[in-house]
């Protein structure tokens, strides 16, 4: 290789790895806003701003989603397997909303550490598989 | 001593050759429209009917077949323009500056359908037509990216000073594929880790998966369709007044 080209090749390189070091420390720094969600652990131990209204990610409980009275009021507990949060949210749910399922929610925690939400988005995972087969698998998965 | 063999290099410098590329790019047309026309039959036939329905997502699913090979072609395509931007830099090849620029408005298609593909599947599913998670913003920004090097490459009258200062641009930009691609892994986001290039086996049934792959290819041969048209319109329009290309006027006329 001509000398004048290695250097350019260099100098290339240079340029790359030094815009890579950068894009590196800049996203670092921006972690906690790039982050679309908190955790309901993160929520539990008080890591979540307190006044302005904020995200919440977690799967819905099994058996913890309740409708009381006729309104479109629903509860539900969402978990990240660790620690709980109680949800309230008034409105139209997406249609994969349902039980053991993951969702995001928008609101804020009321006085009595109950999220109260605006929106709830439903976030689906990435698997997909014919019906036939995710029952199958989870009759095996019951199996003792 | 090169460490390259004479014949891959003769091959390089063969097609690097303006009216050799320009020969070779119309005489592939016919072949590679062939060979996407059958990719998309059979990806669109296999994906829209035979696929079974998704457990959770039943057919909405099934937009998955155009989405993600769009997604995937919109880092491909920036990928292999940060490598012309490199040659083109280094090596001051013209071909490389051309296929650079040729691919920029294809690159900027392909993010364009893979940001309003996954709206629409993400109004039914998600229950929204967008939110600012890291996976769909820094889609976002590279769209801008694309549709910036396409502007600054037609800011420049000068064509070689416009083709340096695009590589540059390109090759600044391309700090962005990683991020998009593990900004999933990285951040909790509301889109959905990845299914298929995870180093565990793919999360997507088989019977979905051909299809998946058959329209990725069938993707990569449109990719290559428009690149090459596009190419040799670009090489038209620099070497206008070169002899090849006066030849060529009189051939056809």
């Amino acid at each position: 290789m001509k000398p004048v080209r290695k250097q350019r090749l260099m100098l290339i390189g240079v340029m790359l790895a030094v815009l890579g070091a950068a894009a590196y420390f800049a996203l670092k720094a921006f972690n906690e806003n790039l982050m679309y969600f908190f955790s309901t652990s993160d929520v539990v131990a008080g890591k979540a701003p307190a006044n302005t209204p904020f995200r919440i990610g977690g799967m819905v409980v099994k058996g913890s989603v309740e409708r009381p009275g006729d309104s479109l009021l629903v509860r539900f507990t969402l978990s990240d397997l660790s620690r709980e949060v109680q949800v309230e949210y008034s409105g139209i749910l997406p249609d994969l909303f349902r039980e053991g399922q993951g969702i995001v929610a928008k609101g804020r925690l009321d006085g009595r550490g109950v999220f109260v939400a605006e929106e709830v988005l439903a976030k689906h995972d990435e698997n997909y598989m014919p019906p036939e087969v995710a029952s199958s698998l989870k009759k095996t998965a019951e199996r003792p | 001593m090169s460490v390259i063999p004479a014949v891959v290099n003769r091959f390089f410098h063969q097609t690097a050759s303006p009216p050799y590329f320009y020969a070779l790019a119309e005489r592939l047309a016919p072949w590679l429209t062939g060979v996407f026309l059958l990719l998309l039959a059979a990806g669109l036939y296999g994906g829209l009917y035979l696929a079974p329905s998704d457990y959770q997502q039943g057919e909405s699913y099934r937009i998955i077949y155009i989405h993600v090979p769009a997604a995937w072609m919109s880092l491909f395509v920036y990928v292999l323009m940060a490598v012309m931007a490199g040659i083109a830099l280094v090596w001051r090849m013209k071909l490389a500056e051309v296929m650079l620029i040729a691919s920029a408005p294809i690159g900027a298609g392909f993010t364009f359908i893979a940001l309003v593909t996954g709206s629409l599947w993400g109004k039914p599913m998600w229950g929204a037509w967008w939110v600012w998670d890291a996976r769909l913003t820094f889609e976002l920004i590279l769209l801008f990216q694309y549709l910036g090097i396409v502007s600054l490459y037609g800011a420049i009258e000068d064509r070689r000073a416009a083709a340096r200062a695009v590589s540059i641009l390109a090759l600044v930009g391309v700090v962005n594929v990683p991020v998009i691609h593990y900004s999933v892994e990285w951040w909790s986001t509301l889109h959905q880790g990845p299914t298929i290039t995870k180093l565990d086996k793919p999360s997507i049934h088989v019977s979905m998966l051909i299809p998946l792959l058959l329209m990725a290819v069938a993707f990569k041969f449109y990719y290559l369709i428009a690149v090459l048209q596009n190419a040799r319109l670009e090489l038209l329009k620099r070497e206008a007044t070169s002899q090849w290309v006066k030849n060529l006027l009189e051939k056809t006329a």
